[in-house]
């Protein structure tokens, strides 16, 4: 209830977001701080995907702009956006699904080391012992390293996930946005995502997540936001959005 | 620390491979295949190749217009003969410079587009190049008669030294001629070089990188890296493969015509790399191998030939099939070519190199009976 006001690193200001005649984003003032977690809830097709989208430079705002750590994102490359520290694991997985598990967890981890480009062709990948050792490590965090040798393409849909998330942490982004990470999971591998991401939150990683599962949402965020058709209608601690009218009526009331 | 370091594995293949180019005068006899000229062309083929496959095996980016840094390569090299000097070795330079300035411009502009609009850009712009070297820029190129050295070249670097000889200048290296085996010898040297630099690329985080950005270009961008610069390297290194294989045909044969730079030579490699196996080192070496060795056997077919082969069918039947086959030799020889090319894509998808993995496991799978052949689904190596 107090606004005891940290160091806001994620500034959506007054973004709107129109696809034709559908207002995806109307609205949208949304203050991120640091170290904190910010769920963004609500029902299907409200905008929250959009949001992410335009906060990571995939869609560019109708109007309005993405202030990070005080710089402008809004009309800035995806790349770009990335290599200030912002890393995504999308809805449906985006990974390199013809590589290996250990490849695809040390690609991010040299994007981090050497930048947006490297023409590096003297030393080869299996010398890169640090990268290597590293991202071995990471799966072991995500309890993947058994998997490691196996192409990613045939992991199942929670363990791709999982490899996403861990090609997201390597590169210890300042904000990690999530979309669904839990989607398609068995409860047990939630449970272990949730004990994951609660892990990272001690390492003061800022993150905002999407996410539809109630239980992960109320284990997890500081700060949820409630989306409907385009607009927060609601915000607050867990508390005071599980009590809001409003949200019982778009949201939980409905569909829980 | 070390930056010649290969992988074991790769350092096996490399000395394999060394071996086997190397002793091509031995083996080729019996497939009536060693005199100079052709192993000649097997190892430039294999070089132009190789260095296709550095960008279309690693990033998916289909060329269809790298025929062009091929010719480009061919009219750089004998410019150079003809101004400065016979030595092949700053042919090769130049030509590696040149067709690498032209595929950095070609690529700027096709890899703003990917998928079929790239492919269709490059095939644009080769026959942009194809039609500039015929007809606009004959004063540079000599158009239809193709690019000739004269008795009356300049050659400063060469005639500072020695005085202007009576006859037409041939190239050379170190005083020796580029003709016969010799030459052959020096192109196999300057393949395994080229192959060896591949093979670098191909075990380095640069070729991680563009088998990533082949694998998932979005993943890619939301990873933080800039891909275009990324796909770019790997368009002008292959295209300056292109221009050391030019070099290396002028130097073999100093003349440059426009043909080499027309959409079926560029087909053609495309069709190498494919029949050998797309993102694999040896297999674009292949069907190199493959493709110009069928040339030379079905185009030197005729029907006396044909007749002599099929002298115990009776006649009749002779003739019948000798009326069909003579289809598919001689001039029409790249019939057999478009043959095989669809057997093996429709058979084999992975090329000839599917077909000896697939052949080798079998073999492994008879030695070592037991559960390990039924789990055969988990990571080469
Ligand atoms: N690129 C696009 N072009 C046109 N319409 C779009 C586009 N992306 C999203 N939309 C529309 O915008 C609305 C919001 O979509 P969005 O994917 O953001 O919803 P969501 O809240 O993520 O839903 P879900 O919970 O199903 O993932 C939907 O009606 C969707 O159809
Ligand atoms: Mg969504």
């Amino acid at each position: 209830m107090s606004e005891t006001k940290g160091n806001v690193v994620l500034h959506v200001a007054d973004v709107h977001k129109r696809f034709g005649g559908l207002h995806a984003l109307a609205d949208i003032d949304l203050q991120v701080e640091e170290g904190q977690t910010h769920a963004i809830i609500g029902p299907n097709g409200a905008g929250k995907s959009t949001l992410l989208n335009v906060i990571i430079g995939k869609l560019a705002p109708s109007s309005g702009a993405v202030v990070f750590d005080g710089n402008v994102l809004t009309g800035r490359k995806p790349y770009e956006i990335n290599q200030m520290g912002i890393a995504r694991v999308f809805q449906t997985p985006e990974i390199f699904t013809d590589l290996s598990v250990l490849h695809n967890v040390m690609i991010p981890a040299l994007a981090r080391r050497d930048g947006a480009y490297k023409f590096n062709i003297l030393r080869a990948l299996e010398r890169e012992t640090g990268i290597r050792q590293e991202a071995e490590a990471m799966l072991e965090d995500v309890g993947m390293h058994s998997r490691r040798d196996m192409a990613a393409g045939s992991l199942s849909r929670g363990d791709k996930r999982r490899m996403e998330l861990a090609m997201c942490l390597i590169q210890h982004p300042r904000l990690l946005l999530l979309d669904e990470p839990t989607a398609g999971m068995s409860r047990h591998d939630t449970n272990t995502t949730i004990e994951l991401l609660k892990k990272i939150k001690s390492r003061g990683m800022t993150k905002v997540i999407i996410e539809h599962d109630m239980h992960v949402v109320f284990s997890l965020a500081d700060k949820i936001s409630v989306l409907a058709q385009g607009r927060i209608i609601a915000d607050g601690t867990p508390d005071q959005v599980r009590g809001n009218p409003k949200v019982q009526e778009a949201y939980l009331g409905g569909a829980h | 620390m070390n930056i010649f370091y290969l992988p074991r594995r790769d350092a096996i293949t490399l000395a394999v491979f060394a071996l086997v180019v190397l002793t091509m005068p031995i083996w080729l006899v019996p497939f009536g295949a060693a005199y100079p000229g052709l192993m000649q062309k097997f190892a430039i083929f294999a070089i132009f190749a190789v260095g296709y496959n550095v960008l279309f095996g690693l990033t998916g980016y289909l060329s269809f217009g790298h025929a062009a840094f091929l010719g480009v390569g061919s009219y750089t090299a004998v410019w150079t003969f003809k101004l400065m000097t016979m030595n092949v070795i700053p042919a090769m330079i130049f030509a590696v410079i040149v067709s690498g300035l032209f595929a950095l411009a070609i690529g700027f502009v096709s890899l703003r587009r990917s998928g079929i609009y790239f492919s269709i850009l490059t095939l644009a712009f080769a026959q942009m190049c194809y039609n500039l070297a015929y007809s606009v820029l004959t004063p540079i190129t000599n158009g239809e008669t193709a690019l000739q050295l004269t008795i009356n070249d300049p050659r400063v670097l060469d005639l500072m030294f020695s005085e202007r000889g009576a006859g037409l200048p041939s190239p050379s290296l170190l005083g020796q001629g580029m003709s016969g085996i010799e030459a052959f010898y020096v192109v196999a040297v300057v393949l395994l070089i080229a192959f060896y630099i591949a093979q670098k690329i191909f075990v380095s985080p640069f070729g991680m990188m563009l088998r990533a950005i082949k694998s998932n270009q979005t993943r890619m961008h939301y990873t933080g890296f800039n891909t275009r610069p990324y796909a770019l390297t790997a368009f002008v290194i292959s295209g300056m493969y292109a221009g050391l294989a030019g070099s290396l045909l002028a130097a073999t044969d100093p003349l440059a015509g426009a043909e080499r730079m027309q959409w079926t030579a560029s087909g053609e490699v495309v069709l190498m790399t494919i029949l050998g196996g797309v993102g694999t080192l040896i297999g674009p070496v292949i069907g190199a191998w493959l493709i110009k060795y069928f040339e030379n056997i079905f185009s030197g077919f005729n029907d006396a030939m044909l007749h002599h082969t099929f002298s115990w069918l009776p006649q009749g039947a002779q003739d019948v099939v000798v009326a069909i086959t003579s289809k598919f030799v001689g001039e029409g020889w790249q019939l057999s070519l478009g043959l095989i090319f669809v057997l093996v894509v429709v058979f084999l998808p992975g090329g000839v190199m599917e077909g000896i993995r697939r052949f080798s496991s079998i073999f492994r799978n008879r030695r070592e009976p037991g559960p390990t052949g039924a789990l055969k689904t988990s990571p080469a190596e």
